[in-house]
Parts: C-alpha cells; sequence; structure tokens
C-alpha cells in the first residue's frame, strides 16, 4: 500500500483500491452471500414468496444429510479430486524440478510454450478430445494394440477413470507453475551444499527442495483441487454411466428441478468443503496463507 | 587427518570455452593453498573439480592418490564452503551444522553434542536454536565452517568465503581460519582474489591467470621473485617499464628504454632481444635531488597519500606517466611537496625483467 501509494499518488491509489473492492464485493461476496440466504429459504410456489410460509429453517441441508445418494456423490467428489491432485503432485514435482534445476533456461522456456499451447482451446474441446482419445476404439488403444502391450482394448471410461484423466489433463498446470516457481526460487548452491555434505537424492529433496516449495505444492494443491471439486464440464463430458460429480447435483436440483435453494446449499457445502481442504492442506504441509496467495 | 590433492595436467571445457588450463600441482596434506587470481579465472572451477561437481575435460584430480572420476560429491572427502555459504535456512544453526551427521545416520542426541561441539570450535555460543537469517555475516561464516567440519573431511575447500564481510571482520576471520587450520590439521585449499588474503594466510600460493597456474609458491617468493609479468602486477604494485633486452650477463640484463637503459636482473623465460618489461616496486625506489648515475629517471611530484606507518609519493614522469614511491613515514624527513622536481632512482639489483606471461595459451 505504501508502495503503491509512493508510485502512484493518492488519487491513482484511491481508485485502484475502490475498483478492487468493487469487485471483490460485486463478483465475490455478495453472490456468496444471496447464496447463502437463498439456501435457508423454502422452494415455495411464487405467490407464496414472501408469505408466511417464506421463512428461514434448515430444511435444505437437511435435504443433504438425508440423501445417502448424495453424501455418496459428496465424498466421492472429495476422494477422487483429492486423487487428482495427488496424481497432479507427482507428475509435476519431478517435472517442476527438472525445468527449474537441470534443463537450461531457453530450452525449459521451449517447453512452457509447449505446454501452454493447449490451453488455447477451450475446457470442452479439450475434454472431448480426451473422450475420443479414450474411447473403445479411439487412438490411445490403437496405440498400445499396435505396441503390443494389450491384446484387446481396454474400456478406459468406466467409473472415475475418465473423470480423473481429463481433470488431471485440464488442472496439471496449476500444480506445476506453482511448484516451478518455489524451486527456481531456491539457490541451487543449497542443492550442491546437501550434496557436498553426503546427502543423496532422495534426503536432498526430503530436507532441503520439498521444505522450500512447500508454500508453491500448497497452492497448487489448493488450486487444483477446487477446480477440480468445482468442474462441471469435464465430469460430465468424461462421465461413465456410474461417476457422478457433486457440481452435477447442485446443476441437477438448480436448472432441473428449479429448486434454487436446495441447490444453494449444496453449493455452499461444497465452498466449506473447499475451505477445509485449503485449512487441512496448510496445517499439513504448516504454510500460512500469505505464502500460498504468492 | 587431512590428505593431499594432485591436480595432473588437469583442463576443464565449457563448449569450446577452456576454462582451466593444464592446471598440474600437488597440495600437501595438512597445507593451507590458496588459488590467487582474478575474477573469471577459473578458480571456482578448479574447486568444483575437487569437491566433485564436475570431472574435468582432461588430467585427472587424484585426493590421497586415489582418482576421483566418477565420484560424487557426496562420496567425496572433501566439504565445500560456498562463495554465498549456501546455508539452509529453514533449519536452525544446530541442524544445519549437523546435516551431514543426520546423512551419516547418526541419532539426535549424537548430532547435538556435534553441533554445541563444533559452536565451540569456531567460537559461537548459545547459537544453536537460532535461525540462521538471525546470525550476523560473520557469525553465518562460522556456521559454514562447523558445518563443513562436521562431516570431517580430510580436504576442505573455500570459495572466497570472505568476501562478503567487511574490512574489520575480514581480518579477524583471516586469523580465526588460519587458527581452525591448524587445529584440526585439515588440508585447506582457498580460493581468494584478494592477494593481501592469500599472502597473509596460506602456507604456498597459486597464482592464476585465464585458466593458467602461473605460479606456485611460498608467499614472499610469489612477492619478490613473480615468474612473469602478470604475477608481478597482481600481487602488489610496480613501476612498469617498457622496453627490449639488450645485455645479458649472469642473471644480469641491460634494459634499455624510452628513459634509458637500466639495469636489472632477468626474469624466466626471456633471452636478449625479446620484447618484455622492467618491473619495480614502489617501497624500492627513491626520490632524489640530484640524477643517480644509473636506473634513474626525472619526475615531478604530484601528489602525495599518507597512509600511516607509510607514505605513497606519486609522481609524473617526462611522458606523463604516473610513478610510484614509497617511504617510511619518518616525521624528521617529510615527503617532498606536490610540484617539486625531482629524480626517481632505483638499484638494478631490486628491479627485474620479465616476460609477459611464461606460459603458452594455446591448449
Ligand atoms: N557451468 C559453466 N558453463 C559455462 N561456463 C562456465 C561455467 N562455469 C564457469 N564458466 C566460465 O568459466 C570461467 C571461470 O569461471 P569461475 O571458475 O567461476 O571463475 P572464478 O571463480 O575465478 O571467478 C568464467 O569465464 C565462467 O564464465
Ligand atoms: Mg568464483
Amino acid at each position: 500500500m505504501q508502495e503503491m501509494l509512493r508510485r502512484y499518488g493518492y488519487g491513482l491509489t484511491f481508485i485502484m483500491s475502490l475498483l478492487v473492492a468493487f469487485w471483490l464485493l460485486a463478483m465475490v461476496v455478495v453472490p456468496n452471500i444471496i447464496l447463502l440466504e437463498f439456501s435457508f429459504r423454502p422452494y415455495l410456489p411464487m405467490v407464496d414468496v414472501g408469505g408466511p410460509k417464506d421463512v428461514y429453517s434448515f430444511n435444505n441441508y437437511l435435504t443433504f444429510f438425508t440423501s445417502p445418494i448424495h453424501i455418496e456423490v459428496f465424498f466421492k467428489t472429495v476422494i477422487y479430486s483429492s486423487l487428482v491432485t495427488g496424481i497432479c503432485l507427482i507428475i509435476t514435482y519431478p517435472l517442476a524440478y527438472i525445468l527449474s534445476k537441470v534443463v537450461k533456461p531457453t530450452d525449459a522456456a521451449t517447453i512452457f510454450l509447449m505446454l501452454l499451447v493447449p490451453l488455447w482451446v477451450s475446457e470442452i474441446l479439450r475434454s472431448f478430445a480426451w473422450f475420443i482419445i479414450l474411447g473403445n476404439t479411439g487412438p490411445l488403444n490403437a496405440l498400445l494394440l499396435y505396441v503390443g502391450l494389450i491384446e484387446k482394448p481396454v474400456r478406459w471410461i468406466v467409473n472415475y477413470q475418465g473423470v480423473i484423466f481429463g481433470l488431471v489433463y485440464a488442472y496439471i498446470l496449476f500444480m506445476l507453475f506453482p511448484i516451478y516457481n518455489a524451486i527456481s526460487a531456491l539457490d541451487t548452491n543449497q542443492i550442491e551444499a546437501s550434496k557436498d555434505l553426503g546427502a543423496g537424492t532422495i534426503r536432498t529433496h526430503w530436507r532441503v527442495v520439498i521444505p522450500h516449495s512447500k508454500p508453491g505444492i500448497a497452492s497448487g494443491c489448493v488450486m487444483v483441487f477446487m477446480l477440480s471439486a468445482g468442474s462441471v464440464i469435464v465430469p460430465s463430458t468424461l462421465a461413465s454411466t456410474n461417476s457422478r460429480w457433486f457440481t452435477e447435483v447442485i446443476q441437477q436440483w438448480m436448472f432441473e428441478g428449479l429448486d434454487w435453494q436446495v441447490g444453494s446449499a449444496y453449493a455452499f457445502l461444497l465452498l466449506v468443503l473447499c475451505i477445509m481442504f485449503v485449512s487441512i492442506v496448510m496445517r499439513v504441509l504448516n504454510v500460512r496463507l500469505v505464502d500460498i496467495a504468492k | 587427518m587431512s590428505e593431499d590433492v594432485q591436480l595432473s595436467q588437469v583442463c576443464m571445457d565449457f563448449g569450446n570455452f577452456r576454462a582451466v588450463n593444464k592446471v598440474d600441482v600437488t597440495i600437501k596434506a595438512g597445507e593451507f593453498f590458496s588459488f590467487l587470481g582474478p575474477s573469471g579465472c577459473g578458480k571456482t572451477t578448479i574447486l568444483r573439480l575437487i569437491s566433485g561437481f564436475m570431472d574435468p575435460t582432461e588430467g585427472a584430480v587424484k585426493i590421497g592418490g586415489v582418482d576421483m572420476r566418477g565420484i560424487r560429491p557426496n562420496n567425496r572427502p572433501t566439504a565445500l564452503i560456498f562463495q554465498n555459504l549456501a546455508l539452509f535456512p529453514l533449519m536452525p544453526v544446530w541442524e544445519n551444522i549437523s546435516f551431514g551427521l543426520e546423512v551419516r545416520g547418526a541419532s539426535k542426541e549424537q548430532r547435538r553434542a556435534k553441533a554445541e561441539e563444533l559452536l565451540q570450535l569456531v567460537d559461537l555460543h548459545d547459537s544453536a536454536d537460532k535461525r540462521i537469517s538471525q546470525l550476523s555475516g560473520g557469525q553465518k561464516q562460522r556456521v559454514a565452517i562447523a558445518r563443513a567440519l562436521a562431516v570431517e573431511p580430510k580436504v576442505m575447500l573455500l570459495d572466497e568465503p570472505l568476501s562478503a564481510l567487511d574490512l574489520k571482520l575480514r581480518q579477524h576471520m583471516r586469523a580465526e581460519l588460519r587458527a581452525i587450520q591448524k587445529r584440526t590439521g585439515v588440508t585447506f585449499i582457498y580460493i581468494t582474489h584478494d592477494q593481501g588474503e592469500a599472502l597473509a594466510m596460506s602456507d604456498r600460493v597459486g597464482v592464476m591467470s585465464q585458466g593458467v597456474l602461473q605460479q606456485v609458491a611460498v608467499p614472499n617468493e610469489i612477492y619478490n621473485n613473480p615468474v612473469n609479468g602478470f604475477v608481478a602486477s597482481f600481487v602488489g604494485e610496480n613501476n612498469v617499464f617498457e622496453g627490449t633486452v639488450t645485455d645479458e650477463k649472469a642473471g644480469k640484463a641491460k634494459f634499455e628504454t624510452a628513459f634509458g637503459t637500466f639495469g636489472a636482473r632477468l626474469g624466466p623465460n626471456i633471452n636478449k632481444k625479446s620484447s618484455a618489461r622492467l618491473y619495480v616496486r614502489p617501497e624500492f625506489c627513491e626520490l632524489k635531488a640530484t640524477a643517480g648515475k644509473d636506473n634513474s629517471i626525472p619526475v615531478k611530484v604530484s601528489e602525495i597519500a599518507f597512509e600511516g606507518n607509510f607514505i605513497n609519493v606519486f609522481c609524473e614522469d617526462a611522458k606523463g606517466l604516473t610513478r610510484m614511491v614509497q617511504m617510511q613515514n619518518d616525521p624528521s624527513s617529510p615527503p617532498p611537496k606536490p610540484g617539486t622536481k625531482s629524480h626517481l632512482v632505483f638499484d638494478s639489483a631490486r628491479a627485474v625483467v620479465l616476460a609477459e606471461t611464461g606460459v603458452d595459451r594455446k591448449a
């Protein structure tokens, strides 16, 4: 703030702060308050809205807690979103390390460009591309058959497999970038010092590189989890007969059942879940919110 | 507990740039050896070759007679103190120091005890639980030394460890490092671009330029008998005259310059007629009111720099070049005033004619 005042003067700083405040208020705070308020109201015919029957209650939330199927979908969403987060982390950590500490910087730039190009295509198209790739007669099976790794086509889109493929693909870069940034900021001499003192690769990562990149890991995990749990397009495009995502349930309530009140309650539960996940990640990795926000 | 380090014909190429060229020297067990040279001459590269972060393109690095090729840094009996120290900021002081023991599977009590012991050795008490960011520059320095000593290295490698400290602390740490080396008996290989540091601390000094080791000798030999022009001008000050050797006899030369013909000693690798330079240190020059018989040039005093125990007198010669005369501080005979016309005189036994560099640069 001090810095901004010095650089832009009072007028501009005031206008900028106002715009940010407006953005936060109009785009984040108000919709969420409306959502919260909605979630405590009953679903009534138009004539009764505002009438004596329109009172606050926990009924919408009870709807959730009394429907085992929805609870199951909720927990499956949590579990599979965590799985997606874990897979992204396992894939990206070595990649981020190699890109920031092993590969020459010019090569790393080329690789990043190649990684970013797919983002120019919309998420729907990319999900659909995976639907084709993973299909029974799709390119993946064709390739594996040709190489001889499998004897007959594998059904990839069963249970949550398709969704997991799709989500990992869609959000993996949100894990890669924060970890890459964190590791890039680590002085290479620290890694060398660790080796010079006798540590092998695993200990060097465990004691030096990972502790240093924790804020990056935390923000990557939070982003991938929230994006996955909140994704609608990927789970519906790559769904199998028995893979339901919690966002799809919310969508059903709101757009098929037209019951925005229950839908709001469900959406709010998802929000609470995400907040809980953020706090758990922060607790486990022992990082502060400002570290993640960086 | 120390080993010797033998560099035999070591070359290191980065692409087609040769950073280290045919360096050949044996550093004795228990010795304090310094590599001295300007920035970019390949000093750090040599340390990294010894510590195992890379292997030489040609030649061999041997520690205690064992060829180290292919042995990674974590398996070499060396410990490196980095130019920027590279302490682990997320670990407290004692974990930093005992990191090498943690690797070797020591228990927490053992590690803590060793850390405390080493903190005593480097004269840093009650700091075991401090964070690195709480320490001053000099304290960080000591932690880095303790951390390296903890692994009981046979050879300690130090990359300009004092360059970030202020002058007072630097001088204190010089003595400290020397004392630690004496106490532990470990071979110290020290890198610096500071000639004072190298001369004051080392048993022997190797002077480097552009990847080539120019001279290896004890400090006073380096200063008093430099083998070539590079060593002479990098270590200490000189008055330099360009010219040609016109006559040589029994190590003595007649050297013809634009200022007349001077007598001087003849350095190595010089023959008659070869063009070379004459070097004479300012403390071996005198200012006299009347011209000397030999080795004398007329000058005009331009500036006096009073340094305390000695005085630097800067003069201008007939060609407008600056010459320097150093005299002891003596209240009974004050230095001449600026503007005084005088004669710079030196003894031919104190002047030496040297070739540019003694070593062929071609790979
Ligand atoms: N990894 C490397 N790749 C390419 N060039 C390098 C590398 N390391 C050092 N050099 C070059 O080698 C020369 C010597 O470097 P260095 O040993 O660090 O010098 P010093 O420590 O004496 O200042 C420099 O010109 C430097 O640019
Ligand atoms: Mg260096």
